[in-house]
């Protein structure tokens, strides 16, 4: 409505502009990247660090202090960090970038998800001749497994997310309940806290397809697969998400289980005073309830995701990211070593657990007492990294992604994402999902499989 | 002389011509352009001729869309616009007391980025501890929400009245300055009353005034973006990624990546909005015609 100065014309004009911007001139599909196609010695490496060069680095952490730690150990290394607001905004710029072939960083931080769809349109740079597939050792296998793929190391583990459950002792204990070990408890839990305190047990939100992958993948599901080139899996409307989704659909009937959108207003305020009595969460989300939910400090702790079987010990990563070369970069070596020293060398990667709450992913700073140790009186006490920690040995390796996981995201929101917040019928939306991403899938001229 | 004078027009002219080609035309074109491609993710862009427009065509997000902002034209365009002359013919009236000060008030939340006016009605209709929930809370009645699938059209219609009441009564108001005033003069000689004055001289003085709020309105509602894009943050359950053409275009292209799908819908939109102002102003322009 701002724009009513213009003529009747110049309406369409302004929408197709702006699709114009990101239309840039011609579609990119093969990169001119001067990028070695075998191994770089060490000598080529110590060279181009004691080349004056600045690099490009898109973000979205405030991550200062570790790119200081860098240029103090390689002062010839100048780093221009931008920062981006989002993640989801960093790849609107960055496919906008890429396509206009102008303005693509170096280095760029990438969420795990998001890496086959760049590997897809080949705009990162395969890491294996620089040295990248002897840092594995390095890292936690699920996480490395997650930039290893068909044949290449596209990006170094930066954040992981193993999921357990943030939940309300005082409200758990009004309602006489423990943790729930599994979801059969959860159920019964969530009934006993309904009824003898007015609270959900939690809130299951309906625009947040990475929370439901996560129960997907705890449970046993990978529904999305992908080979590198034109073949795509994608069976959402499997066994095994049905069976995730018709537990949550009967939650949600009986009125046990909220389902309002989160990291909304509403939703902090829901947090803050007792709406939802846990967040099945990831590691990433202690910290932030902390800042979210100040008031209700030392009422909270934290335990594991409840089990489809007793005795089971089994977790699902939510979130994470790593940070890639660019495929275009005029400064691979140094692009690599950047990376590379953000997210390996210990000074930076404890920085970046403790000081930017980033879930570490090395193996190193899992285990570093300074990072472990810390006990977090919102959670009255207990070490809530160390707990994380050792969830992480127990997450789930089947998760996979397909190149194409903003369309997955947006045709989440409008079928089950729908569904859950209507309290439809989620197992007649899961099919409706599959439809789309397979018709889509089609369309965009994959395989599918 | 004469070849002089043209001449010296061209020269003033072309400065407008050259912007107007670079940013104007230039982008059409090559929109128009792009809306004739298929990209594909394996594969890369052919040439498929209108096949972009059949499927927006066939498209039912593209007409849900189109359906909301209809809906939001035939009911927020004639509240807002009611206000607004009523706003302005008390103001003209001379009757209200510190007029100017009102004036300014009413006129201020134009001067509020539409953004930061979403974003504080968004606080405001907020579904647990909004504000009016608050009020509602404290008369001990039930609160409606605000944000559901069904009402986020109807709060939307009330940001936007909110935000261009005030700026389409200063350009009605503009329009009532204008009107000389020996008309005034003349009808009270004659006997009429200011209520008279108002329907029969300041109406009718108003109407190309009118006609332009209404033209610049239908325009503003086809294209409405920046509030049920900020909703979408606040009640991203209520507002899809289709709520109005507008901003389905914006997410084929940036979420999709489908951009010649989203050039294809951006020219459908631009054309339906051409429609509706021409037919709208031949229509008025009809009527407009003395018998």
């Amino acid at each position: 409505m701002r724009r009513l100065r213009t003529s009747a014309m110049a309406a369409g004009a302004l929408a197709l502009s702006v699709t114009l911007v990101a239309a840039g001139c011609g579609s990119s599909k093969d990169t001119d990247k001067p990028a070695a196609s075998k191994a770089v010695s060490q000598a080529e490496i110590d060279a181009a660090m004691d080349t004056p060069t600045t690099l490009d680095f898109w973000t979205w952490v405030p991550i200062k202090d570790e790119i200081k730690l860098f240029e103090q150990k390689y002062p010839k290394i100048k780093v221009n960090v931008i920062n981006n607001a989002d993640a989801s905004q960093q790849y609107v710029k960055l496919r906008a970038a890429l396509k206009a072939r102008k303005g693509v960083p170096d280095v760029a931080q990438i969420g795990y998800d998001r890496i086959p769809s760049f590997t897809q349109t080949k705009s990162l740079l395969d890491l294996t001749p620089y040295g990248g597939a002897n840092l594995k050792s390095q890292y936690v296998e699920g996480i490395w497994s997650q930039v290893e793929q068909n044949g290449g190391v596209w990006a170094i583990p930066q954040d992981s997310g193993p999921v357990a459950t943030l939940y309300r002792n005082d409200i758990f204990k009004k309602a006489g309940v423990e943790s729930p070990k599994t979801w059969a408890n959860f159920g019964a839990a969530a009934q006993k806290i309904k009824s003898q305190t007015g609270a959900y047990i939690t809130n299951l939100p309906g625009n947040d397809m990475p929370q439901l992958l996560a129960y997907f993948s705890q449970a046993g599901a990978s529904p999305f697969s992908y080979d590198g080139k034109q073949t795509v899996g994608v069976s959402v409307d499997s066994e095994i998400p049905q069976k995730v989704v018709g537990y949550w659909q009967d939650l949600i009937s009986k009125g046990l289980v909220s389902t309002d959108p989160d990291f909304t207003d509403a939703w902090y305020q829901g947090l803050s005073r007792g709406k939802y009595a846990s967040w099945l969460t990831a590691a990433w989300g202690p910290v932030f309830l902390q800042g979210t939910a100040k008031n209700t400090s030392g009422k909270w702790s934290v335990a594991g995701l409840p089990q489809w079987a007793a005795g089971q010990n089994v977790s699902a990563n939510w979130g994470g990211s790593s940070d890639a070369v660019m495929a275009g970069s005029q400064h691979p070596i140094q692009a690599y070593m950047l990376a590379k020293f953000i997210n390996g060398d210990p000074a930076s990667t404890l920085k970046l657990a403790n000081d930017q709450f980033l879930f570490p992913t090395t193996k190193a700073t899992l285990a570093d007492p300074k990072f472990t140790d810390a006990k977090a009186p919102f959670y009255g006490g207990q070490q809530v990294n160390k707990f994380f920690a050792d969830v992480t040995g127990t997450v789930a390796q089947n998760q996979q992604w397909l190149p194409f996981m903003d369309y997955a995201n947006s045709s989440f929101d409008e079928t089950l994402g729908k569904a859950i917040s209507d309290h439809g019928d989620l197992k007649a939306a899961l099919t409706a999902w599959q439809k789309k991403l397979v018709d889509y899938a089609k369309q965009q001229g994959f395989t599918v499989k | 002389m004469r070849a002089g004078q043209t001449r010296t027009a061209w020269i003033l002219v072309i400065p407008f011509l050259v912007v107007f080609t670079a940013f104007f035309i230039v982008p059409l074109g090559y929109s128009a352009y792009l809306s004739m491609f298929t990209s594909k993710l394996v594969g890369g862009e052919v040439f498929s001729g209108f096949d972009n427009y059949t499927r927006a065509l066939h498209d039912p997000a593209f007409w849900a869309g189109m359906r909301r902002v209809v809906i939001f034209l035939l009911v927020q365009v004639p509240i807002m616009l009611g206000f607004s002359i009523a706003l302005a013919l008390a103001l003209d009236s001379g009757r209200v007391r510190g007029g100017r000060v009102v004036r300014m008030l009413i006129f201020v939340p134009y001067a509020v980025p539409s953004v930061v006016a979403t974003l504080m009605w968004g606080y405001l209709y907020g579904v647990d501890n909004g504000l009016i929930t608050q009020l509602f809370d404290k008369a001990g009645l039930d609160a409606p929400n605000l944000l559901s699938e069904h009402t986020v059209l109807g709060s939307t219609m009330n940001i936007v009245c909110w935000e261009f009441i005030g700026y389409n009564m200063i350009v009605l108001y503009a329009a009532l300055r204008t009107i000389p005033n020996e008309i005034y003069e003349a009808a009270e000689v004659d006997g009429a009353g200011q209520w008279r004055i108002a329907l029969r001289i300041k109406l009718p003085a108003l109407r190309p005034a009118i006609l332009l709020t209404v033209i610049f309105s239908i325009i503003g509602s086809f294209q409405l973006f920046n509030e049920p894009n900020l909703l979408f943050n606040i009640a991203p359950d209520a507002v899809g990624t289709d709520f109005t053409p507008n901003l389905y275009a914006y997410n084929v292209a940036f979420k999709n990546q489908e951009i010649n799908y989203a050039a294809a819908i951006a020219f459908l939109l631009g054309m339906v909005i051409m429609i509706v102002s021409f037919a709208v102003q031949i229509a008025a322009n009809r009527k407009g015609r003395p018998a």
